[in-house]
């Protein structure tokens, strides 16, 4: 079994706390897995895409392949766009949110974003800021997104969930909470 | 025991602890950072990942784990530590090293007593840097053993290895990760630690004093071990003969990209290649020989440089064809990808979705919101509004993101603490205003010496300092020395006191801040303009702590 994911977004989005409940859970169910993330400068607000690989026997490349990877979580619509050709043109699903993050001086027509995303096969749009916000917190969209996720990853719901509470246990019960219900949201909208 | 999933920088500085290191010293560099960051976290927390408690060879509490305030004093720590007999790690990024160079160079020389690893982080690709030099060379340079594991597994285990090696050999150990290595994460099995080497200062101090009968010995000594290390090279080396039409050498990393594809070229070539894993230097010459007597045609995967190409390609030419960076199969420039290595064994690319026609050429990165550098530079761009020529000459940071719009404030970037010698430069040459911008952190790395330069020509610069108390770009790591000694410290070598400026680097102080900036431009002579304000990085990093 092998399952690619490609996790894309502006710096910033909380990419790297999704890798690490996915990776989590992945482990607890005694899968391999590989993670590849950026830092430094591309972290201030520029495009960021992390590669998270889940399978049975540990994955060779860091990286994921062109044309390969099963699923493609965006944080933010146009970067759902951008990397497109890593998804495995058979059998690739996209799950992205819809709200822009327009700081660049020639963001595309929203509309037109969001209907080339539409037009794909297999690929889902949530409203994750606002199911955030109905969660208690537009900061947890990530987790929002996860959740619809959840239909399509080869893991247990339960150990998505346990591995949520593990990676918020530190900031407290409440935020443990709130990322849960973010995650039950995104699931319920993605049903 | 299997850990968590560690980074490859974790994986590194894990196997140092393990290793029983008693000292490690640094400068933040992406993507080195999170070595330093490992040892400064297991530190406070008490604990590693993979280590039982108290099992981390004793010496969480004891370890020196210390920021510095560049590559070359931390270089030099780490020579002190290995003098004294302990293990020792210094780790920088790939242009550390051009600052730690004197210090590397001759470390080759010098009688290593405890084990010294030097990891050094190359950025092929330049993700976070300003070229993509690669270290195989610089080890090269200095005939020193180079290790370059592909796995966080063997980061972890060539660590281990790296000091025993550097004790055995009585020599440095240059650790080269790339990018990718580096910033992704695996599960790795941990071993058991190694105690700490216990003191014992080195008995031959003859083998630490270069002066030149000294070194001369010394030289030759090193020259002596060039077998030792190769030997080293040739039994690490995996050689795993198949077909005879394609022979392939793959060097640390690019071996995993090459299994990435290796079941589709066994598909559509009927069999497997021959491959030789790399993955040390000075390069195994009897496996390659070996490789080559075996097949029609080489191909050489290597991550940065054609390092090992162009010494197999020589003057000559050889027994087989070879393919890579110099014939075009791979690119010179760049990093390797699995998908730049399928194409160069020949097969399709695999069909993923076509790239959408709206996607825009990139997002570049820029200031955070409300970063201070935005509003610093706001003031500069005015007060430079009255003079039809100027020189701004910036750093390496954060504050770089200026060059972009809609600042476009920065006329140069060049190499850590540049700014203030650039400034002076173009000053000299007839350049006025000439100012350099340069962070706090970067001023302490190297652009101290060059303001004592100005001070001490008088040379006509303004010098920006953007105090944000932060190494920001990396992370926000703690500057070495706080913000409250800059000024003592540009008094101490001689800046005009009535020329130091302190001012908030915040827009509500925008006016004061232009009418400021424009009396020091107007000063001859040099003269310090202190903009001051916590990084937007740090506040976020203080909050989650």
């Amino acid at each position: 079994m092998n399952y690619d994911m490609i996790l894309a977004g502006v710096g910033g989005q909380g990419g790297i706390s999704v890798s690490i409940v996915i990776a989590k859970a992945a482990m607890a169910e005694g899968l391999r897995v590989k993670q590849s993330e950026v830092h430094g400068m591309a972290q201030r607000g520029g495009e960021v895409l992390a590669h998270l690989r889940i399978s049975d026997s540990e994955p060779a490349s860091p990286t994921i392949p062109l044309g390969t990877a099963s699923l493609l979580i965006a944080f933010e619509p146009l970067e759902a766009l951008r990397y497109l050709p890593w998804l495995s043109a058979k059998a690739g699903s996209v799950i992205s949110a819809i709200a822009p993050i327009k700081n660049i001086p020639n963001y595309p027509d929203i509309e037109a974003v969001l209907s080339a995303i539409r037009s794909l096969p297999r690929a889902r749009l949530l409203d994750a800021d606002a199911l955030a916000r109905e969660a208690g917190n537009a900061r947890a969209a990530n987790m929002v997104l996860v959740g619809a996720a959840s239909w399509l990853l080869p893991l247990p719901v339960e150990r998505l969930e346990a591995a949520i509470g593990e990676v918020f246990a530190r900031k407290g019960q409440a935020l443990v909470d709130v990322n849960l219900a973010a995650f039950r949201k995104g699931r319920d909208a993605a049903r | 025991m299997a850990t968590e999933t560690v980074m490859g920088d974790e994986a590194i500085a894990l196997g140092a602890l393990h290793a029983g290191i008693s000292s490690a010293y640094a400068y933040p560099g992406t993507p080195s950072t999170e070595i330093m960051e490992s040892f400064q976290a297991w530190k406070a927390a008490g604990a590693a990942p993979g280590s039982a408690p108290g099992s981390a060879g004793g010496s969480l509490d004891s370890l020196v784990a210390q920021w510095c305030s560049n590559e070359k004093t931390a270089y030099e720590s780490a020579l002190g530590a290995s003098f004294a007999g302990r293990r020792v790690m210094v780790s920088m990024k790939h242009v550390g090293l051009n600052v730690a160079a004197d210090p590397f160079i001759n470390s080759a020389l010098v009688k290593i007593n405890g084990g010294l690893v030097v990891v050094v982080a190359d950025d092929p690709g330049m993700h976070s840097s300003q070229d993509e030099q690669d270290s195989r060379v610089f080890a090269d340079f200095a005939r020193m053993p180079c290790f370059e594991p592909a796995t966080q597994q063997e980061a972890y285990d060539m660590t281990r290895e790296a000091f025993d090696f550097s004790e055995e050999h009585e020599v440095p150990v240059l650790m080269r990760i790339t990018t990718r290595l580096a910033h992704s994460r695996s599960i790795i099995e941990a071993r058991p630690a190694r105690a700490v080497n216990p003191m014992h200062k080195t008995t031959d101090t003859k083998g630490w004093i270069l002066m030149p009968a000294m070194a001369r010995q010394r030289w030759k000594g090193l020259l002596a071990k060039q077998e030792a290390f190769r030997t080293r090279s040739e039994e690490a080396a995996v050689l795993a003969l198949a077909g005879r039409k394609l022979g392939v050498i793959a060097c640390g990393l690019a071996r995993q990209y090459l299994a990435e594809n290796l079941a589709d070229f066994a598909a559509s070539a009927g069999g497997m290649p021959s491959v030789l894993s790399i993955n040390s230097y000075p390069v195994p010459v009897a496996k390659i020989r070996a490789l080559a007597a075996a097949v029609d045609r080489i191909l050489v995967l290597e991550e940065g440089y054609p390092y090992v190409e162009d010494q197999l390609r020589g003057v000559f030419g050889g027994p087989v064809p070879i393919a890579g960076k110099r014939s075009g199969e791979l690119p010179l420039d760049g990093e390797l990808s699995p998908d730049l290595v399928r194409k160069a064994l020949g097969l399709p690319a695999r069909e993923g979705f076509a790239p959408s026609a709206l996607v825009a050429p990139g997002r570049p990165p820029q200031f955070c919101q409300g970063c201070p550098h935005a509003d610093s530079y706001t003031a500069l761009k005015e007060a430079l509004s009255d003079y039809p020529l100027f020189s701004v000459n910036s750093d390496i940071g954060c504050y770089t993101l200026a060059a972009l719009p809609p600042w476009n404030a920065i006329e140069s970037c060049v190499d850590m603490g540049a700014s203030v010698g650039m400034a002076r430069g173009a000053s000299g040459a007839g350049l006025s205003p000439a100012v350099a911008a340069i962070g706090d952190s970067t001023f302490y790395h190297s652009g101290l010496p060059n303001l004592v330069d100005a001070v001490s020509h008088g040379t006509d610069i303004t010098l920006l300092i953007l105090d944000n108390d932060t190494t920001g770009m990396t992370g926000a790591q703690p500057t070495i020395a706080p913000s409250s000694r800059l000024v003592p410290v540009l008094e101490g070598i001689g800046v005009d006191p009535a020329h130091i400026r302190v001012l908030r680097a915040h827009r509500t102080e925008h006016a004061a801040n232009v009418a400021a900036i424009k009396e020091e431009l107007a000063h001859r002579g040099p003269s310090v303009v202190l903009l001051v304000r916590e990084c937007i990085e740090w506040m976020k990093k203080a909050r989650n702590a």
